[in-house]
C-alpha cells in the first residue's frame, strides 16, 4: 500500500500545489490517513542561498531552545512559524517552524556535511525534528490524508518546479508526524511505498558514516543512502540504483566483462547498502548530481523484482512518476508518453535536460 | 446505458453498475473512468462493458461471463481470479494481469507487466487464456498450473530478447506459454523448459489468435508467419522435494 507521486518541470516552471494534491488524492485508497506529506523545490527563491530548515517542535517552548542551539552553529537569517490552519481530523501534535540559516565562513568548505551534522544533533535532542534542510526547498508532513495535510499547511500558497507527495499506510511502525514521508536530508527527499527488511543492516552501515536514524521507520534509510552514494561518494545515478537494487548474481554472470566488473565491485563495496524487500520510490534532488548539468533530478526506482508499482509519464517538459497511472491522468489527461519502467532500473528526469 | 465515472469513488461507481445490471441492463458504457478499482468484479452472465479511461486495480476480479473492453491502459491485477468472460485491453496491461485466473480470456493489444498469469489454473473445460500483443515483464507465468499464455512481441520483434523478461515460468507445473519467435534459454526460470510446438499446439495457437485478430483488426496470417516456441513444465511438482518429505 502507500501512494507516491512526483511531478517535475524540467524548465523550472513553478507549478501550484493543486496538481500534486489532486494527483495524490486520487490514490487515497492506498493509504489510511495515518501520514501524508509533500516536498517542494523552488519554494523560496528569495532566500535561495540559505539552508531552509523545516523543524517540527513538540511544544512552543522548544522553539527558543532550538534557536539557541542553532545560534551556536549557524547564522539565522530569518525564522518564522510555518503557517497552518485547523483541519478537523488533524491534531496539531507539532508546531512547524522554518529557519533560514547560513554556515559560518570558516565551515563553508564543508557546509553540506556541517548542516547534516547539525540536523542530526537537533533530531537527537528530543522533541524537535528537522524534516528538511536543503536550499530553496522544504518538506511539509503530518498525520492525515495527503489532501488534509495540504490543507493544514496551506499548500495553495506555494509554488514549486518539483513536487513529491506521499500517502502513508503504516505497517510496521506507528503513524506519527515524523514518520510521514517524504524523508529529506539536504536537497534530497524521498517517498517510498514498500518495506525495507534490510533496515537493520542499512542502519548500521549508515551509522558507520555518521548518519543517525531517528524516525522509527524503515524508509528513512533511503534518504541517507542516496545522500551517501550520490552526494558524498559521487556515484552516477545509474550505479547508485544498482547498489540499492542490485541485479541477481545469475544476471551478473551474463553481463559483458567490463559491466560485470563494475557491478561486482559495487556489490562488494556496498553490500550492506542493498535495500531488501519491496519498494517503489521517487527521489528528488534540488541542486544537481554528479555528471548532470547541476540543476536537479527526479529519480523513480523500484526493487529489482518489481514488488511495488511505478508508472511514469511525460508531457511538454513535465515528468510524472506515480504508483498508479490514474494519479497522473488526474492532472495530465493526455500525456505524450506513458511507460512502466524496468524493475531495478532508474527513470531519471533532469531539470533543464532530457529524461 | 452510459455512466460517467468522472471523480466518483469506486464504491459509488460499482454500486451504480451493479444496480444497472440488476435492472437488466446488458450494455454499459463507462466514460471518464480514472483509477476506480474493482470494476466488473463478481459480475455474472452476458454483459458488455466498454470502459473509456484508465480503470483502477483489480478490473474484472472474480468475473464470470461478461465482456469488458478497455479503450486505454489498465492498471495492476486485471482479471484476478476470474472464472469466465473476456477482458480486452486496447492499450497496455500492467503487473499481475490474470493473477490466479480460472477461465476466460484476457486480450491485450500492447505490453504487459510483471508476474502476468501468476498461478493460472485449468479446471476441466475451463482453460484461462492470456494474449499479449507486445512484450511481457519478468516472472511471466510464475507458478503457472494451467491455461495458455501467448506473447506476440508485435512491436518488439526486432529486439527478440526483449519480448520476454527474466525468470519466465519459474515454478511452472502446468499449462503452456507460447512465444512468437525464439526464446533464450537464460530467460527461463526453474522448473520450465522450451519445446518445439506440436501440431496440437499450432491448432490451439491459431484458434486463439484468430479471435485475437478479430478483436483488434489484425492480420492473422502475418502473426502466424513465424515460429512459435513453447514453454512448459519439466515436472508436475517442481518443488516436491522442497516442501514435502517423501
Amino acid at each position: 500500500m502507500c501512494s507516491i507521486l512526483g511531478i517535475v518541470n524540467e524548465n523550472r516552471k513553478r507549478l501550484s500545489a493543486k496538481y500534486i494534491v489532486e494527483g495524490i488524492s486520487l490514490m487515497n485508497d492506498r493509504c489510511n490517513g495515518l501520514g501524508g506529506g509533500f516536498a517542494a523545490y523552488g519554494l523560496y527563491p528569495e532566500y535561495k542561498d540559505y539552508y531552509a530548515l523545516h523543524i517540527l517542535l513538540k511544544d512552543f517552548e522548544l522553539k527558543d531552545q532550538v534557536a539557541e542551539m542553532l545560534k551556536d552553529y549557524v547564522n539565522i537569517y530569518k525564522d518564522e512559524e510555518i503557517e497552518t490552519r485547523n483541519v478537523e481530523r488533524i491534531s496539531q501534535d507539532y508546531i512547524p517552524w522554518r529557519f533560514f540559516v547560513d554556515v559560518p565562513e570558516r565551515y563553508t568548505s564543508d557546509a553540506d556535511n556541517y548542516i547534516i551534522d547539525l540536523a542530526m544533533k537537533i533530531n537527537n535532542t528530543g522533541g524537535a525534528l528537522v524534516i528538511s534542510s536543503g536550499k530553496n526547498m522544504g518538506v511539509f508532513k503530518a498525520i492525515g490524508y495527503p489532501d488534509e495535510v495540504a490543507r493544514l499547511y496551506k499548500l495553495e500558497n506555494y509554488k514549486a518546479y518539483m513536487w513529491l507527495a506521499h500517502g502513508r499506510y503504516p505497517t510496521n511502525t506507528r503513524g506519527w508526524w515524523g514518520g510521514a514521508h517524504p524523508f529529506s536530508i539536504l536537497d534530497y527527499s524521498i517517498v517510498h511505498n514498500g518495506e525495507i527488511t534490510s533496515y537493520g543492516t542499512n542502519k548500521r552501515f549508515l551509522e558507520s558514516y555518521g548518519y543517525k536514524c531517528s524516525y522509527f521507520t524503515d524508509s528513512e534509510v533511503l534518504a541517507y543512502l542516496w545522500d551517501l552514494l550520490v552526494r558524498r561518494h559521487k556515484l552516477p545515478i545509474e550505479l547508485a540504483s544498482e547498489v540499492l537494487a542490485p541485479p541477481f548474481w545469475e544476471q551478473i554472470e551474463r553481463m559483458p566483462p567490463e559491466k560485470r566488473r563494475i557491478i561486482e565491485a559495487l556489490r562488494m563495496t556496498y553490500g550492506p547498502a542493498m535495500v531488501n524487500g519491496p519498494f517503489g520510490i521517487v527521489i528528488a534532488n534540488g541542486s544537481g548530481l554528479t555528471g548532470t548539468a547541476g540543476n536537479g533530478t527526479m529519480v523513480g526506482l523500484s526493487d529489482r523484482i518489481k514488488l511495488r508499482p511505478l508508472i511514469c509519464a511525460r508531457k511538454n517538459g513535465t515528468t510524472f512518476m506515480a504508483s498508479e497511472e490514474s494519479a497522473i491522468k488526474a492532472v495530465c489527461k493526455n500525456p505524450d508518453n506513458v511507460w512502466a519502467p524496468h524493475a531495478g532500473k532508474p527513470t531519471v528526469a533532469m531539470v533543464n535536460g532530457d529524461v | 446505458m452510459r455512466i460517467v465515472a468522472n471523480y466518483k469513488h469506486y464504491k459509488e461507481l460499482n454500486e451504480e453498475i451493479f444496480q444497472a445490471v440488476q435492472a437488466g441492463v446488458a450494455e454499459l458504457t463507462l466514460e471518464d473512468v480514472n483509477g476506480q478499482r474493482f470494476i466488473a468484479d463478481c459480475l455474472k452472465g452476458k454483459l458488455n462493458i466498454d470502459i473509456y479511461g484508465t480503470p483502477g486495480n483489480d478490473l474484472g476480479m472474480f468475473m464470470d461471463g461478461p465482456t469488458v473492453t478497455v479503450f486505454g491502459n489498465a492498471q495492476d491485477g486485471v482479471g484476478n481470479t476470474m472464472s469466465s468472460g473476456k477482458i480486452i485491453i486496447h492499450g497496455d496491461g500492467r503487473d499481475i494481469l490474470g493473477h490466479s485466473m480460472r477461465g476466460g480470456k484476457i486480450f491485450v493489444r500492447g505490453d504487459v507487466g510483471y508476474r502476468v498469469g501468476i498461478h493460472m489454473k485449468t479446471y476441466k473445460s475451463n482453460v484461462p487464456i492470456i494474449v499479449a500483443g507486445g512484450r511481457a515483464g519478468d516472472f511471466l507465468g510464475e507458478y503457472m498450473a494451467g491455461g495458455i499464455i501467448i506473447v506476440l512481441g508485435i512491436h518488439n520483434r526486432a529486439k527478440k530478447a526483449e519480448i520476454l523478461g527474466d525468470w519466465v515460468a519459474t515454478g511452472q507445473h502446468g499449462g503452456a506459454i507460447y512465444v512468437r519467435g525464439d526464446v533464450d534459454e537464460s530467460k527461463l526460470g526453474n522448473g520450465a523448459s522450451q519445446f518445439r510446438v506440436t501440431a496440437d499446439d499450432e491448432i490451439t495457437i491459431k484458434k486463439v489468435l484468430k479471435e485475437y485478430c478479430q478483436v483488434f483488426g489484425l492480420d492473422l496470417e502475418g502473426l502466424l508467419d513465424a515460429e512459435f516456441t513453447k514453454i512448459a513444465p519439466l515436472s508436475h511438482r517442481p518443488y516436491a522435494a522442497l516442501y514435502t518429505c517423501e
